[in-house]
């Protein structure tokens, strides 16, 4: 009797522990949330805006007309062209920042940590300006570098074809030092008994990474793995300043979609359904990642 | 990689509080609560003096940088009214104003481009000015070109007093055009082309007869008018863009880059459109009134008499050389709080003489016709081809989905001209989706015929 009052008391106790982040997450989350799926199954667009009349129950047309919608795929598959380009690209350059910067007979390590990582920290916009002119056709540092090879100018952000690596590249250049950071502090959290102890049986240093840094690196590489992979699916500045999308839809990614569907022509029934879909991609990629990981601590 | 909402200012209770840094709101929210909220607001806004009335005008583009030197003379004749000047982007033009009028935070008066019209009064954001003009001694509708003063009409009732009159011509140099052996303009589609035809031989293969953007949709549209399509058919309830007369004046527009004549480039393609001019890459451009003056400025000395305008060509001659119908209004939101502050704004900017000053800072062409007999004006010899092509304009629908209807027209067009999707085939799918955006539209319309019916 007295067990079950005093375990009535604690669960009390959690709840109110709980309840001032419970009521932040339900009112700022799970509220737009619901809303959102709500709205996704309307026609709310400016009309409704006006009029709240004007807004029809659809259904789940939105959805099966974002099925047909030639738009959505591009948007999809240019999604999924990024994140997966761009994500192991980030990953790989920043582990190999990250061990170039830790090694030991690295100088001026503070100077290429800050380097790298300022990139991160600076304006998207600024960014955007400066890369429009690297990549610039005619004007180009990048095609002039190329040109003393010989190589053609390439209309990089003007081109279907090379816009999106171009995209994939400024944006690895611009977020890999915060990764590079993580991996910084995974690297230094290795004890340097395991070294040690493989020097001594003669493991190359390749051998080494591989059988200590790699394994004791485990959960900084699911971490970044996951985080880098649901910030890229998200997809939306670095062509909304480039490229604006363009050329040819190459660069429209799904949330640069929805962007435009809700807020520049305010059709927000078919942009929640957009944002939903999103949402299952982005919950069943990191369903797939954990599973591939089994190591996720 | 979050989306940014434009920054608006805040409102409580009817009063307007400044600007309030977006971020930082956030993340205090996040640690006070909500019962913090109302601190917060109140810490970072300032509510405006008293006696005063502080008026809030969203202008865009050069006109945003250049009404404000007109300001200070408005607020001598007006004391007790300030006028702040907000700056925005033609780009982010459309989503700023449609965010503010979702969150209550419209200005007190803007410059809306006039194909905006019917979208912001089918959202009930604009005030009715027929009262106002009534009483007025400064504006009256008759001292305005009828084209530009109709587009401001949605259903009988006026929104928006024309502030400028914004139509294309062609820019174009002389001096290449002659030397491909054309001493006039052309002014059919056909010599047009022969015209095109011959400046691409003599300039060679890194120089093009015109510059036509990819991305917009002015040239296409106009295009499409002069050849007889109505864009949008029964109504405003269907696309036209599958029709034999867009279809033929696409044909006309695609073939200039098919055959060279047009470098497929987007006008963010060329980073500076006054220097690749002046260095002979394309000897036409199809552009608006605010040029005249930047084409003047940036220009060289030595170039300015080897560059002219001229009304667009037509496909049989002059008299169908159509242009559109555009320009920027000035319109009172229905949320402001100070319309009667604010129309003596719009009055003030409608004035003959202000009218003038405007153009001369922006180059931008007045709407009232009476600031057209002024003799700067007159003796502009580049303003002349604006004035012939005004007594020929006609607006595109006036539809609230106009606008993603031309967005969309762009990439359709893009398709083709890129993707080397056939002509009939993109402006089948065009029409598809047309027709599909317009479904709203003719549902609504038809609700309302079947009230109106007994």
């Amino acid at each position: 009797m007295r067990a079950e009052t005093i375990e009535r008391q604690v669960a009390r106790a959690a709840w109110l522990f709980l309840a001032p982040a419970l009521l932040l997450i339900g009112l700022f989350f799970f509220l737009p949330a619901a809303a959102a799926l709500v709205l996704s199954l309307t026609d709310f667009d400016i009309y409704a805006l006006a009029d709240i009349g004007n807004a029809r129950v659809v259904g789940a047309s939105n959805y099966a007309r974002l099925i047909d919608h030639p738009l959505f795929w591009t948007a999809l598959k240019n999604t999924f062209y990024f994140a997966l380009g761009c994500g192991p690209l980030t990953v790989l350059v920043a582990l190999v920042a990250a061990l170039l910067v830790n090694a030991p007979l690295t100088r001026s390590r503070t100077f290429f940590r800050t380097a790298y990582f300022v990139p991160f920290v600076t304006t998207l916009v600024a960014v955007a300006i400066v890369w429009r002119y690297l990549y610039h056709k005619n004007y180009g540092l990048l095609n002039y570098t190329l040109g003393a090879f010989g190589i053609e100018p390439v209309d990089w952000l003007g081109d279907p074809t090379w816009a999106m690596p171009a995209i994939i590249l400024m944006a690895v250049w611009k977020n890999f030092g915060y990764y590079m950071l993580i991996f910084i502090a995974g690297l230094q959290a290795i004890p340097r008994e395991l070294y040690e102890a493989a020097e001594l049986d003669g493991a190359s240093a390749w051998r080494r990474f591989l059988h200590v840094t790699l394994p004791q690196l485990g959960p900084s590489l699911v971490f970044v793995g996951v985080v880098v992979m649901i910030g890229y699916f998200q997809l939306f500045a670095e062509p909304y300043v480039m490229t604006q999308g363009g050329p040819l839809k190459s660069t429209t990614s799904l949330v640069l979609l929805m962007y435009e569907e809700g807020f520049r022509w305010w059709r927000m029934g078919f942009a929640a359904a957009i944002a939903f879909v999103l949402f299952v991609i982005i919950l069943i990629w990191t369903l797939i990642q954990r599973r591939l990981e089994p190591k996720a601590a | 990689m979050q989306v940014k909402h434009p920054r608006q200012s805040v409102m409580i209770r009817g009063k307007r509080f400044r600007h309030c840094d977006g971020s930082s709101l956030r993340s205090s929210v996040a640690i006070c609560g909500s019962i913090g909220l109302l601190a917060i607001y109140a810490a970072c806004g300032r509510a405006e003096g008293a006696g005063e009335v502080t008026l809030r005008f969203w202008a865009m583009g050069a006109e945003g940088e250049q009404v404000a030197k007109l300001v200070p003379q408005f607020e001598r004749e007006n004391p007790g009214i300030r006028v702040r000047v907000q700056q925005i982007p033609w780009t982010a033009a459309h989503e700023k104003l449609l965010t503010a009028h979702v969150g209550k935070s419209t200005p007190d008066v803007a410059q809306l481009g006039n194909t905006w019209i019917p979208e912001f009064e089918a959202l009930g954001a604009l005030r009715s000015l027929g009262a106002l003009i009534a009483q007025s001694t400064i504006v009256r509708p008759e001292g305005f070109f009828p084209g530009i003063w109709a587009t401001n009409i949605v259903d009988d009732t006026v929104y928006g007093i024309p502030w400028y009159v914004d139509t294309r011509v062609l820019f174009y140099r002389k001096d290449l055009l002659a030397r491909a052996g054309w001493r006039e303009m052309p002014t059919t589609w056909a010599d047009w082309r022969r015209a095109m035809e011959d400046i691409k031989r003599t300039v060679g293969n890194d120089r093009w007869a015109i510059f036509l953007p990819t991305n917009e949709w002015a040239q296409p549209a106009i295009l499409g008018m002069q050849a007889g399509s109505p864009l949008l058919k029964d109504g405003g309830r269907w696309g036209a863009f599958s029709d034999p007369e867009f279809l033929r004046a696409f044909e006309f527009y695609l073939g200039l880059y098919r055959d060279g004549l047009a470098p497929v480039y987007g006008n963010t393609d060329i980073a500076n459109v006054f220097q690749e001019f002046e260095r002979g890459l394309f000897v036409f451009y199809i552009t608006g009134p605010w040029n005249i003056g930047e084409f003047g400025r940036r220009l060289p000395a030595e170039l300015q008499d080897d560059w002219a305008t001229a009304p667009l060509p037509g496909p049989t001659g002059p008299a169908s050389g159509l242009s559109t119908a555009g320009g920027s209004s000035l319109v009172l939101f229905e949320e402001s709080e100070h319309p009667a502050e604010a129309w003596e704004l719009i009055e003030f900017l409608s004035r003959p003489d202000i009218q003038v000053r405007f153009y001369q800072e922006t180059g931008d062409l007045p709407a009232r016709v009476e600031s057209w007999q002024d003799t700067v004006l007159s003796r502009n010899d580049k303003a002349l081809a604006f004035r012939q092509q005004l007594e020929r304009v006609k607006p595109v629908p006036l539809v609230p989905e106009i606008e993603l209807i031309m967005a969309k027209l762009i990439d359709y067009s893009e398709q083709s001209i890129r993707g080397g999707v056939p002509p009939a085939e993109a402006m089948r799918r065009l029409d598809d989706e047309v027709n599909h955006i317009l479904e709203k539209r003719r549902w609504i319309l038809e609700r309302r015929m079947a009230r109106a019916a007994p």
